[in-house]
């Protein structure tokens, strides 16, 4: 190791903030895919695994994912609900690799939720 | 670097590991592993966090889920139902005494809930032994920023602002013997961190520095470039904290690698560098003249203090000794500031440096108290806010009866005090002191007498017998109470007691003999018809005086659960119990020593005792 | 335990650069290694880092971490910090001390168990605690004490 400027603070702080981000459990945005029995069934796994791979490729240190027991609404598995900020947690349904890259691309990366993925905004208000 | 989605934060203090941490973090990797987990979950070794009592402890992050007295079975659910299907498990959480549901959270604990963190902010946080950890949750800052845009005047003037004070016990204004330091006689001068902590009962130092190491290092730098002239610091630690020495020394060699310690630091022209000590078992080398002839590779006997140690301390230069709490806390006053600071807690420091008492204090909790373990609080807290609200209460819905604060030192403070603020002046009033923030909480069961008596012997032993006061007094002292204690006491002796308080607290040489009466006194002020039961009645209440009790065995459940086990009999040393085996039992009055074996030893309590 | 005097001295005092101020540490290291100060060692010693042999003695009675005598294989420590005192280690001492037959400070003749006492190990969360060797235990109750001990009897 090489003696520190004072600049390398922060890309040392910046090389693990994400890792920081998870334990103080900040971070802008929050992915909660749902991992009941069905959910895992329907390829929950594959969904989470795709979040996490866009997170590699942007190279994303504000977002957190965490898991979820069902959701109760296994005919509509895989499901994930993301929250952006302040805004409203949005639930996605039905998702496959393809339906999570747009999400990330638009939802979780700029704010805008993808309506035609969507099954409701807010917690549990079916609409 | 991996991306992980979760981290899982096994606590690696002193009191989980002794409860097997270990063996959790290989559970938690293996289990990860079967489940294919590595990419996404990391397991992180933390420091300690201060709930040593309900280790071994793992937190599952970003969930924020606290998980409690693990076992390495426990593991694998946790992974398969929390980690894989994102349903933490109940039944490893923690349930508040008293009542029936768990409480997830950790940040909803009300042990945690109540605190609040500065000395404390890493816990549970960082890896200890990862410098990069400290340095992501802003460690080293304060130092780039001294060095880069503060003089050594400027530093000095925002620790005094700030209102810090000694933590290692006299509530000293830190900034008031920095500058004492930097402007004694002298182009060479030392800083020492005080590590040593031998109030017994006491583990605030401990946890900081398994858990934070390079805080104190950060803040040990900063003190000696505001002081000037400083080259070396030294780290004094009891050598009964081997982890706390290794996470020093891992520490120092990483900030010696990143050039943080040694020469030119930043390239800003700062040279300063850090050893560690060890201390050799010694209560009195905690005190500054002791501890710096202890560095110095001689007995640690203190000496008198004409010229101070901030004028001629360690090899007779100008030396500034703090405790690990004090120094942690500088940092953190450099980043967010003095008015920060001094906005919490009591009093006011800006005219009269000694003026109230500024920042938080960590306390260890320990004792017949619920949820023994470290708090940090904001200093004019209540006493009862800390035992009850944090503390949850006095262990199996015992009756409170004293709380001691300030160790050897300190005093015992009764329940009609119990709404006191946490000052240091108000602890003083009373006749205890803030001390180093050992806290004990004792109940009922506990004998008043008894305690005093063992501070009491607890100095005359740690006593370094170099001036006679403190030597030849508190041996006198223990004799009156040893007396007291079995039987043996008259009225007269309290009076001499508090007499030969007196001559100790005004004559001794250093405070280990100016303050060793303090337990004594305080328990005779508030508790003293404990002591009349002891010398009038010749009877312990609490029946912790052996000598004061008499034993003797229930017929009824000797014979019907005991089935006469015969044990008590075998380790009775008087030959005092007779009886055979199934048979009922007795106890010889006359032969009995009260020894209280047999009490110990029955596993049917059958023994009585009176 | 075999040991060559000599050797042991210079290894160690070499380590702490041979500076008399460092005796303490090296005192450390002697005990650590040999589990207590030898005479012969402590001559060695004075002789390689140039400190009199009579202060060597002075620091050696006047800290508790030093022992001049050998002690057992297991080290039995009880701690008698507050708390521990407050939840019952005077009577833990008394048990260990029936169990073993000796009091405290002795070691075994078998020189197995050394029992001692020893001041705060700040894990009062866990009193009262019990340290053997390296090893940390606790809540050790009156009644766990024969247990304990059966997991060192081998
Ligand atoms: C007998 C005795 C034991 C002491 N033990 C400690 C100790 O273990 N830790 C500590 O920080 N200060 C201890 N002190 C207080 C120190 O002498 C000194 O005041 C303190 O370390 C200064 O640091 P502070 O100003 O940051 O509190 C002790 C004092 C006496 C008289
Ligand atoms: S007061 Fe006690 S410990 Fe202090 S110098 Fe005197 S004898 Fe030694
Ligand atoms: S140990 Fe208890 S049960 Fe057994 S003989 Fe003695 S008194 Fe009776
Ligand atoms: S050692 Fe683990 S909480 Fe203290």
């Amino acid at each position: 190791m090489t003696k520190l400027k004072i600049e390398d603070l922060d890309k040392i702080a910046e090389d693990v903030r994400r890792k920081m981000t998870i334990r103080e459990g900040g971070g802008k945005v929050k992915i909660t895919v749902h991992m009941g029995t069905c959910g895992i069934a329907a390829g929950a796994r594959t969904v989470m695994s795709a979040f996490l791979n866009e997170i590699d490729i942007h190279n994303i240190k504000d977002v957190i994912i965490t898991t979820s027991g069902c959701a109760g609404l296994c005919s509509k598995e895989p499901m994930a609900t993301v929250e952006y900020g302040e805004q409203a947690p949005v639930k996605y349904i039905e998702l496959n690799e393809t339906k999570v890259k747009k999400i990330f691309d638009d939802h979780v990366l700029k704010g805008k939720f993808v309506q035609e993925y969507a099954l409701a905004i807010g917690s549990e208000r079916i609409q | 670097m991996k991306n992980y989605r979760l981290q899982l934060m096994v606590c690696a203090g002193t009191g989980c590991v002794s409860n097997h941490s270990f063996e959790i973090k290989d559970a938690l990797e293996n289990a990860i592993g079967k489940h294919n987990l590595q990419n996404e979950a990391q397991v992180v070794l933390t420091g300690c966090n201060g709930f040593c009592g309900a280790g071994p402890i793992l937190v599952v992050q970003p969930d924020n889920i606290f998980y409690q007295l693990l076992k390495p079975t426990d593991v694998p659910l946790i992974v398969e139902e929390h980690l894989v299907k994102g349903r933490p498990v109940k039944k490893f959480m923690y349930t508040p005494p008293a009542e029936k549901n768990p409480i997830p959270k950790m940040s909803e604990i009300p042990f945690f809930a109540d605190q609040t963190l500065i000395a404390l902010r890493n816990r549970g946080m960082i890896d200890p032994e990862n410098i990069d950890d400290y340095i992501a949750r802003g460690g080293y800052k304060a130092l780039a920023k001294v060095l880069s845009s503060m003089t050594p005047d400027e530093v000095l003037q925002e620790i005094k602002n700030s209102g810090l004070r000694g933590r290692g016990g006299g509530g000293f204004p830190t900034g008031v013997k920095w500058e004492t330091c930097k402007h004694a006689h002298g182009d060479e001068r030392y800083v020492i961190c005080n590590a040593d902590e031998g109030d017994p009962g006491a583990f605030m130092d401990r946890s900081i520095i398994e858990g934070d190491p390079h805080s104190v290092i950060e803040g040990m730098i900063i003190g000696a470039y505001a002081i000037e002239n400083v080259r070396q610091g030294y780290i004094y630690v009891r050598m009964e904290y081997p982890l706390a020495i290794k996470r020093f020394q891992i520490a120092i060699e990483h900030a010696r690698e990143f050039g943080l310690l040694g020469n030119n630091i930043f390239d800003k022209g700062f040279n300063f560098d850090i050893e560690v000590r060890r201390g050799a078992g010694a209560f009195v080398c905690g005190e500054s003249t002791a501890l710096m002839a202890s560095i110095e590779g001689k007995p640690g006997e203190p000496r008198a203090k004409y010229i101070h140690t901030v004028e001629k301390g360690l090899w007779d230069k100008p030396t500034c000794l703090n405790n690990v709490e004090t120094w942690v806390n500088v940092p953190q006053i450099i980043l967010r500031g003095a008015k920060w600071f001094s906005s919490i807690g009591t009093g006011d420091v800006s005219v009269d440096a000694w003026g109230g008492s500024k920042g938080t204090k960590v306390f260890s909790l320990a004792g017949k108290v619920n949820n023994t373990g470290l708090v940090e609080v904001p200093m004019g807290i209540t006493l009862r806010d800390i035992i009850y609200k944090i503390g949850g209460g006095i262990k199996d819905n015992k009756k409170f009866k004293a709380v001691q604060t300030g160790g050897p030192s300190g005093g015992f403070i009764p329940e009609s005090m119990l709404d006191l603020p946490v000052d240091y002046e108000e602890l003083t009033k009373v006749g205890s002191m803030m001390g180093s923030g050992g806290m004990v909480v004792t109940d009922e069961e506990n004998c008043m007498v008894d305690m005093a008596k063992y501070f009491l012997k607890f100095t005359q032993e740690e006593s370094c017998g170099k001036c006679i006061p403190c030597r030849e007094g508190t041996k006198r002292m223990l004799d009156i109470l040893e007396n007291i204690t079995i039987g043996k006491g008259t009225e007269d002796d309290l009076v001499l007691l508090e007499e030969l308080s007196n001559m100790i607290v005004e004559s001794s040489l250093c405070a280990l003999g100016g303050s060793a009466p303090n337990p004594v006194l305080t328990t005779l002020k508030y508790f003293r018809e404990e002591y009349e039961v002891h010398v009038k009645d010749k009877k312990c209440p609490a029946h912790i005086c052996s000598q004061l009790n008499t034993y003797s065995i229930d017929e009824k459940l000797c014979l019907e659960i005991g089935h006469g086990c015969d044990v008590c009999k075998k380790y009775c040393p008087d030959g005092a119990i007779i009886g055979e085996r199934k048979k009922v039992h007795y106890i010889e009055p006359a032969k009995c020593s009260k020894c209280g074996a047999c009490y110990d030893v029955c596993n049917f309590n059958a023994v009585k005792v009176q | 335990m075999e040991y060559n005097a000599a050797e042991v001295a210079r290894e160690i005092s070499n380590r702490w650069g041979n500076l008399p101020e460092n005796i303490i540490e090296m005192m450390h290291d002697v005990q650590t290694k040999l589990n207590y100060l030898p005479k012969d060692v402590l001559y060695e010693v004075s002789h390689v880092a140039s400190v009199p042999i009579s202060k060597i003695y002075n620091i050696a009675t006047f800290y508790n971490a030093f022992s001049l005598k050998p002690k057992g294989k297991y080290r039995i420590c009880v701690c008698l910090g507050t708390p521990c005192h407050a939840l019952g280690a005077p009577r833990v001492i008394n048990a260990l001390e029936r169990e073993l037959g000796i009091k405290c400070g002795e070691t075994t003749k078998d020189m197995k168990y050394s029992l001692e006492i020893t001041g705060c190990v700040g894990t009062c969360g866990l009193a009262p605690v019990i340290v053997i060797n390296e090893d940390l235990f606790g809540p050790i109750p009156v009644s766990g004490v024969s247990k304990l001990l059966k997991k060192y009897e081998k």
